[in-house]
Formats: structure tokens, sequence, C-alpha cells
């Protein structure tokens, strides 16, 4: 039997169609042995969800940088919520106001990154929220 | 939740159900192994494609084309999308999803996407397991998408019941297409981005190679970016499929599939026979074994272990 992978979906939902972070986030999942489900850009809440659902993965990872990150995170969790998938953890990148944390953290969301955070505290934080959901 | 549970929900068309069950038997963990025996075998079997060809010849999007198709007869599909793990790391990029994003909310669809997992033949080795779960579950049709492929990875042919190889032009004369291999395990070949220049030289090329053998395949033309072509595919999928179920060569196909499984295992089982042989293989070292000697004692130990 081998070791059960951390799975990972990453996702840019809505139309801000700069995907570079989320594709080196990718790739920094990917060489700490992680195996990710890459969905790309324009997204909605609803595909997100789905493929996540469908993928079986551990974490969603959403990269947001149009500011539209309360909108979409609040309608990921509650869709999550409604089809018995909560135990996914739901972790956040990109450009995200300081005062908007407390309510992200609120909706649920198990990590965010902002500009200047390194893909090895993005890794390690992934790794330990799985461990601990355990 | 419990496996026997998991499978009967999976088997009444829960989605999430699935999903877990799919990650078990691809872990290859007891849980996964105890749902499978619960599953019931279909009255129907499910149609098996096998989609393969080198890296960026369209596959995905060819899957894409082929499942819309499918849902305007009202077929639901699921569809199994293999993408290489990394050597070094272990861990993977998925990337053919994008392709069929205009399916991620159509009940009807299914996809998963696999890594290789050290795989070397184009497919995952959870794929076999996956195919029973979605014929338990009731998928009337099976896409499986293989890594983008080179050569001589024909895991595919093994498994599916029909095998399409993918062609896109401009990549490469008419040598590649004569040479052993890949041409010659694909039940259709698809000549896709038919409308881009070379499309028809290389059709030319192909054919020309085919019909050397004793039952050349169909050769077709797609543009799966717009859809052209792909109902013709479809139709000529169909009829294969029916005429293999009818003449009886659908359980030949499946035999295949069941020898492919078992060889899987028993590889599985003679690398774990490998794990602490150091004393054996310095006996072979000395010359005191032969290699042939030496596999056969490891196998019978293990065996022993139960």
């Amino acid at each position: 039997m081998s070791e059960p992978r951390i799975r990972v979906l990453v996702a840019k939902p809505g139309l801000d169609g700069h995907d570079r972070g989320a594709k080196i986030i990718a790739r920094a999942l990917r060489d700490a042995g992680m195996e990710v489900v890459y969905t790309g850009l324009r997204q909605t809440a609803e595909m997100i969800v789905s493929a996540a659902i469908q993928e079986d993965v551990d974490v969603i990872g959403l990269s947001i940088l149009s500011g539209a990150h309360l909108h979409y995170t609040t309608e990921i969790s509650r869709l999550l919520q409604e089809q018995g998938a909560s135990d996914i953890l739901l972790f956040l990148g990109g450009i995200i106001p300081t005062e908007d944390v407390p309510r992200l953290v609120a909706l649920g969301v198990k990590g965010i990154f902002t500009p200047g955070a390194s893909t090895a505290q993005v890794v390690s934080a992934i790794r330990q929220a799985v461990v601990e959901r355990h | 939740m419990k496996p026997l549970d998991l499978a009967r929900q999976a088997a009444q068309g829960d989605r999430r159900a699935l999903a877990q069950l799919l990650s078990w038997v691809e872990d290859d963990c007891p849980e996964g192994r105890a749902a499978l025996s619960a599953l019931v075998e279909p009255a129907q079997p499910a149609c098996v494609i096998g989609i393969t060809g080198s890296p960026g010849c369209g596959k995905s999007t060819l899957v894409d084309a082929l499942i819309a198709h499918l849902r305007q007869q009202d077929l639901s599909v699921a569809v199994l999308a293999v993408d290489p793990s990394s050597p070094f790391s272990g861990g993977a990029i998925l990337g053919d999803r994008i392709r069929m994003s205009r399916h991620f909310l159509d009940p009807g669809v299914f996809i998963r996407s696999l890594a290789s997992r050290g795989s070397l033949g184009g497919l995952a080795p959870g794929v076999p397991a996956a195919l029973r779960l979605f014929g338990a579950v009731g998928f009337p049709w099976v896409l499986i998408e293989t890594v983008g492929v080179g050569q001589s990875e024909i895991d595919v042919a093994e498994i599916a019941d029909l095998c399409a190889l993918v062609l896109s032009p401009a990549t490469g004369d008419g040598i590649q297409a004569f040479k052993a291999g890949i041409l010659e395990v694909a039940d259709v070949v698809v000549i896709n981005k038919a409308d881009l220049d070379g499309a028809l030289e290389l059709e030319r090329e192909v054919k020309a190679t085919l019909a050397l053998s004793s039952e050349p395949p169909p050769v077709l033309r797609t543009v799966a970016l717009s859809g052209e072509g792909v109902d013709q595919l479809y139709a000529v999928l169909s009829q294969l499929w029916t005429t293999l179920r009818d003449t009886g060569g659908l359980q030949q196909r499946r035999r295949r599939r069941t020898r492919y499984e078992v060889a899987a295992a028993l590889r599985q089982l003679a690398s774990q026979a490998l794990a602490g042989a150091e004393a054996v293989f310095e006996a072979v070292e000395d010359g005191r074994l032969s290699a042939q000697a030496a596999a056969e004692r490891l196998l019978a130990q293990r065996h022993q272990q139960g």
C-alpha cells in the first residue's frame, strides 16, 4: 500500500485573468510531492466545488486578485457545506486586505497568503492542516 | 464511513461517495479492496474507450467534444484523465480537466484526474479498479485519457475495449507512422487538428502505412475544438464496440484487462519480495546463486510469509 498523497485543487474564481501566482503555487505543491488538479481561469464557485468533490481533494487553493475574495469564499464555503464536503480545507492566496482576514477565517479559511509569502510557507501550512484534519 | 455503506451510496449515484471510493482504490488501501469486492457487476457492460496520443495532440479537447456528443444522446459518461507524476517529488500537475470545464456542472458527467504514480505504460495503477467502480455505478460510457505518450506506452490497449490513437499534423514525417508500436494497437486512428496545414499529408502517410496491415483500422479526421468530425468518431466507436460485443470480442478484451490487472498485482508482489533481500543479492554477486534461483527463493519466502 502506498502512502496517500495530498491532493489539492488550485483554481482561480471569477474574471481576473492573472494566473501566474496560481501556477507558481501549483508548481511548488507539485515539487513538494502533492497531486495538484489545476482547473485554471474563470471558474465559478459551483464549478470549483463540483471539481473538488469529483477529484476528492484534501484542499482547495483559491487565487484571487480581483477583490472578490469575500464573495467567492462565502459562496464556496456555503456550497461545500450544502454538499456535505465541508471537510475539504480552504486556502486563499492573492491580494487580501488585512481587515477582511477575520471574516475569511470565520468562513472557515484555513490559511491566507498575501504577496511576500514564500511557497515553503504555503506547503508547510497545507501539510500541517491536512495532518490535523485526520 | 464503512466501505460497504460507501459502496452502496456510490452505486445509488452519490458522487461524493464515488469520489472517496476512487481515492481508496487508487491508494490500494484495505477499505478500497473491501468496497470493490462488495460491488456488483452491472448487467450491461460499459463501453470503455481509451484515448491516447502524444502531448498536445488534442486528447483532452477531443474527450471534451466526445463528452458533449454523448450528452446529446443523453448518455452519462465517466472520464479518467491521467497525467504524469514527477519522478523526483512524486507530485503531479493534473491539467486535463481544464479542457472539459463546460461539463463540470453536468450531473451526467464525472471527471477524475489520476497521476501516473510511477507507471510507465501511459496509465495509472488505479485505472483497472476505477473502471470497476464506474461499471458498478452504471456509467454506459467510460473514457480513459492516457498521459501524452511517445511510441510504446500501450497499456491502454490492454485495458480499454477500444483504443483511439490521436495524431496531429506537424509532429514528424511518415517514418514515425511506419515504426512499430503504438500505431499497431489502435482500433481507430484520429487525425485531429484536421484544419491545420499538413493534415491531409499526415492522413495519406498514415493510411499508406496502415494499408500494409491485415486489418487496417479506420482513419478519421476531427477538429476537436469545434467538434467537427466528432459525430463520426462516435458512430465508428459505437459500431466497433457493438460488433465486438456481438462477436465475443469484448469478452476477449475483458480477459486481456483481467490479465493486465493480475500481472500488475504479481509485479507488486515481486517488488515486495525484493525488500530486505540483501543476503540473496550477495549470494548472486558471489556466484552462489543464479538470478533466476534468487527470484524463485524470494517469491517462495514471500509466499511463506503469506
